[in-house]
């Protein structure tokens, strides 16, 4: 075995069942898995829509920031939200946020300690996935109610 | 039985390994936050989406009327600030999964650290500006 380079390397170190010493991996990466299985499906895009709900956020600031700046600021947040563009950005945000709201939810519970069958996973997975349509479409038809 | 450690082939003790990497006092804190934050997050998350749904196509005067008003005002400035906290330590959980150079990493990290400060105070400072 290599002398260490890194400390972090010391929980990586293990022994063979004959005693030799070997490095074990890093956690395994996205492409160790059948990416498309429920399970490391929603894994993945729990992880994707949390990303993607940081880039949202920008527009909350913006949005925020322009309301405070004064109504030729806000005009140009308004035009671009309403856009093809800013409407289809809006829209997959609210998709990744609901997803995301509703998958932690998944995961609260299961660091209480519930849902850890095979097949409660799968269930659950896909309450969240039929959760994040439904609160998809009512939180447009708020919005086009409201706009209309 | 004989003791796993007798045939080892170093005298380093499984103690010997982990001594060196510093204590682990805040080990669980981190993951704690997160988990809180996140709780704390869903009945705001809930609020703030359905509110910014129902100001779709809103005027100027109705938004900023709406911002000011003062349990709008406090739940916004309480979402911007938990809202970030949980965005800077997830992104960094991220970081540290998939960055495998240390200056990378460390960099990374303090840079999502500096612009989450920054973007909660400048919108902090946006509602309160409207509002007070």
């Amino acid at each position: 075995m290599p002398i260490m380079q890194d400390s972090r390397e010391a929980t990586m170190a293990g022994r063979r069942s004959d005693g030799s010493p070997v490095k074990r991996p890093l956690s395994p990466h996205l492409q160790v898995y059948d990416m498309f299985q429920m399970s490391s499906l929603l894994s993945i895009a729990g992880r994707i829509t949390g990303a993607a709900w940081a880039a949202g956020l920008v527009l909350m600031v913006w949005w925020l920031l322009a309301a405070a700046s004064g109504p030729s600021a806000f005009a140009t947040v308004q035009w671009f939200m309403s856009s093809w563009l800013g409407l289809l950005g809006l829209f997959g945000l609210s998709a990744a946020a609901w997803y995301h709201t509703l998958n932690g939810v998944r995961h609260l519970a299961w660091d209480a300690g519930y849902g850890y069958q095979i097949q409660d996973t799968y269930r659950t997975g896909r309450w969240v996935l039929i959760g994040t349509a439904v609160a998809t479409v009512l939180t447009w038809l708020i919005a086009i109610i409201a706009w209309a | 039985m004989s003791n796993d450690y007798a045939n080892n082939t170093t005298m380093r003790s499984p103690l010997g390994r982990v001594r060196g990497l510093g204590s682990a006092k805040g080990g669980t804190h981190h993951w704690w936050m997160q988990r809180v934050s996140s709780m704390a997050l869903l009945p705001l998350t809930i609020w703030f989406a359905l509110s910014a749904a129902s100001l779709a196509g809103a005027s100027y005067e109705t938004t900023v009327a709406w911002i000011a008003r003062p349990w709008n005002a406090l739940l916004l400035l309480v979402t911007i600030g938990i809202s970030f906290q949980h965005t800077a330590s997830g992104l960094q959980v991220i970081i540290e999964d998939y960055a495998n150079q240390e200056w990378l990493k460390m960099g990374a990290i303090l840079a999502i650290k500096a612009i989450c400060v920054l973007a909660a105070l400048a919108s902090a400072l946006a509602v309160l500006r409207i509002a007070v």
